[in-house]
C-alpha cells in the first residue's frame, strides 16, 4: 500500500520539479532584460546556465542515490531548492547591479548574472530526476521502463511550466509572485515527502524491524 | 460497417484538396494585387532579429521588416525628394520640438531607415545626436540604402536601448530630447515600456527636456501604457491623428509649456520643417492632455509587463 503511495508522490514531485525548472528559466529572460536586454545572447546565457546546472545536478543526484535512497533526503532536495531560490527573489537586483557594473559586455554580463541567479537552484532541482528513478526502482523491477516513465512525467511538467508561465502566469502575476509560489510549492512538496518518510519508516519498523 | 466510413473519409479528403487549391489561388491573387506591380526588391537579408527587405516602387524606397505576407513598410524614402518625411507617424514625432525647440543633445532609440535622426541633424547641425539601434544589420542597411550618415555629431550605438540607458545613467550625460521609436514592428520590447525604464529615461533628461514616444493607439495595451506614462511623468501630451493607428506620447521632465507658447513655436518651426513635408501648426488641434484611458489599468513594471499579450485584440 505504501509503495504505490510513494510512487505516486515521486511522480508528482518529479512533475513539480520539471514545472519549476522551466518556469524559472522563462522568468529568467524577464529578470535579466532590464539589465542586459532581451537579445538572443541573453537567452543563450540563460539556457547555457540551465543546461550546465542540470548536468551537474544529474551527476550529484545520481551519486547520492547510491547511498540508502530514501524519501527524507528526497524531500530535503526540495527544501534546499526552495531555500537557494529565495536569494534570487530577494537580492536578484543587487546581484545584477553588481554584475552590470563589473562587466561591460552584455553577453558575459548576462552569462555571469544567470549563473549567480540560477545555477544553485537549478543544480538542486536537477538532482531530483535521477534520485526519483532510484526511489522508483527500489519499488519495482523494470528499471528502464521506470526511468522512461519518470522522464515522461517530469518533461511533461517542464512543458506545462513553460506554457503556463509564458501564456498565462505573466499576464496575471508579477515575476516575484510567481517565484514565491514556486518556493512555496517546493517547500510543500519537500515537507510531504519527509512526512511520508517518517510514516513509512514507522510502517517498516512495525513489520520488518 | 467499415466501408461507408472509409468512403466518407475519402470524400472529405477530396473536399479538403479543393479547399487547398482555392487557398493557393487566393494567396496568389492577393500577392499579385498587393505586390503593386512596380515594387522590386533590391536587398534582402536575414538578420539576428528579423528579415530585412529593401524594395523600390512608385518613386519610393522602403525598408520592410518582413515577417509575413503583406507586412507593412517600416520606413520609406521619396527617391526624388529624400528630405520629405513620408510616414505620418514619423512626421508626428517632430511635435516634440514644440516643447524643446532648440535641442543640443538628443537621443534617438530605434534607427529604422534613419529618417528621424537625419532630419534632426539637418535642422540642428550643431547639436549632438546619439542613436541606439539593436540590430547592426539595420544600421548597415540605413547607411547603404537610405543615405544615413554617421558624423562627428551623429553617433550610432549598436545595442539594447535599456542597457545603453542604464549605462548612460551612470556616466550622467543629459539629453534635451529623447525619441523612443522602437515599437514599430510586430513585437514590442517589453522591457522598454515599464515604469522602471521610463524612470531611468527621465533621469537622462535635462530639467525641461522632452521624451517623445511613437507607440500604438489600439488594443488593451493603450490603457496600461497610458497609466504607466502618467505614473512617471504626470500629465503628458497625447497626440493621435485620425488617419493613423499611431499614437505619439510627448512627456516633459517638468511642467508642460502653455498652449500659446507651443502655438507660437509651431509658427516659427513650421517654416523650417516645410521642406520635410511636416506641417507642425496642423498638429496643434490634435495635441491634448485629456485622459481617454481607463485609470484603473495596471501600470507596466519590470515585474509585470505582458506587453505583447496585451496587444492581442
Amino acid at each position: 500500500m505504501f509503495d504505490s503511495t510513494i510512487n505516486l508522490l515521486v511522480f508528482c514531485l518529479a512533475f513539480l520539479s520539471g514545472f519549476t525548472i522551466m518556469s524559472v528559466e522563462l522568468l529568467g529572460g524577464r529578470i535579466l532584460s532590464p539589465y542586459f536586454g532581451s537579445s538572443i545572447y541573453v537567452w543563450g546565457s540563460i539556457i547555457t546556465v540551465f543546461m550546465v546546472s542540470l548536468a551537474i545536478g544529474y551527476l550529484i543526484g545520481g551519486r547520492l542515490s547510491l547511498v540508502r535512497p530514501n524519501l527524507r533526503v528526497y524531500g530535503a532536495f526540495f527544501l534546499v531548492a526552495a531555500l537557494v531560490l529565495i536569494p534570487t527573489v530577494l537580492f536578484g537586483d543587487q546581484m545584477m547591479d553588481f554584475v552590470f557594473l563589473a562587466i561591460m559586455d552584455p553577453r558575459y554580463g548576462s552569462l555571469v548574472a544567470s549563473a549567480l541567479l540560477f545555477l544553485l537552484p537549478t543544480v538542486v532541482l536537477g538532482m531530483i530526476a535521477p534520485y526519483s528513478v532510484r526511489l522508483l526502482v527500489v519499488n519495482t523491477h523494470h528499471s528502464g521502463q521506470v526511468a522512461g516513465l519518470l522522464y515522461f512525467v517530469s518533461t511533461l511538467g517542464s512543458a506545462l511550466g513553460t506554457l503556463a508561465t509564458s501564456f498565462y502566469l505573466v499576464l496575471y502575476f508579477e515575476v516575484n509572485q510567481i517565484l514565491w509560489a514556486m518556493v512555496a510549492s517546493l517547500i510543500l512538496g519537500g515537507t510531504i515527502s519527509i512526512l511520508l518518510a517518517k510514516k513509512h519508516h514507522a510502517y517498516n519498523d512495525e513489520y520488518t524491524g | 460497417m467499415n466501408i461507408p466510413d472509409k468512403r466518407q473519409t475519402l470524400g472529405s479528403m477530396k473536399h479538403r484538396r479543393i479547399g487547398l487549391a482555392g487557398w493557393l489561388v487566393g494567396i496568389l491573387m492577393l500577392a499579385v494585387t498587393t505586390g503593386a506591380a512596380a515594387d522590386r526588391i533590391i536587398h534582402r537579408e536575414k538578420s539576428l532579429y528579423r528579415n530585412i527587405v529593401v524594395k523600390e516602387g512608385n518613386g519610393q524606397r522602403c525598408l520592410v521588416f518582413a515577417v509575413k505576407l503583406g507586412d507593412k513598410n517600416q520606413t520609406c524614402m521619396d527617391i526624388d525628394q529624400p528630405e520629405k518625411v513620408v510616414f505620418p507617424y514619423a512626421r508626428m514625432t517632430f511635435a516634440g520640438l514644440l516643447l524643446t525647440p532648440a535641442p543640443k543633445q538628443m537621443l534617438v532609440i530605434g534607427l529604422g531607415g534613419g529618417t528621424i535622426p537625419t532630419v534632426l541633424a539637418g535642422l540642428y547641425p550643431e547639436a549632438h545626436i546619439d542613436v541606439v539601434e539593436i540590430d547592426p544589420a539595420v544600421i548597415a542597411v540605413a547607411k547603404a540604402f537610405f543615405d544615413f550618415r554617421e558624423t562627428d555629431n551623429m553617433t550610432v550605438h549598436a545595442g539594447d536601448a535599456r542597457v545603453f540607458i542604464k549605462r548612460a545613467a551612470r556616466k550622467a550625460p543629459r539629453y534635451d530630447l529623447i525619441i523612443l521609436d522602437a515599437f514599430t514592428g510586430d513585437y514590442i520590447p517589453e522591457h522598454l515600456m515599464t515604469v522602471e525604464f521610463l524612470n531611468e529615461t527621465r533621469a537622462l533628461l535635462t530639467p525641461p527636456g522632452t521624451l517623445v514616444a511613437n507607440t500604438f493607439s489600439t488594443s488593451a495595451l493603450y490603457d496600461h501604457e497610458s497609466v504607466t506614462y502618467a505614473q512617471v511623468f504626470g500629465e503628458f501630451i497625447n497626440f493621435k491623428l485620425p488617419i493613423t493607428g499611431n499614437r505619439v506620447i510627448i512627456a516633459a521632465n517638468g511642467a508642460l509649456p502653455d498652449r500659446q507658447l507651443m502655438f507660437d513655436r509651431s509658427k516659427q518651426l513650421t517654416a523650417r520643417l516645410e521642406s520635410h513635408g511636416i506641417q507642425l501648426n496642423s498638429f496643434m488641434p490634435h495635441l491634448t492632455t485629456a485622459r481617454d484611458w481607463r485609470d484603473d489599468a495596471r501600470p507596466l513594471t519590470d515585474q509585470f509587463s505582458p506587453v505583447n499579450l496585451l496587444r492581442e485584440p
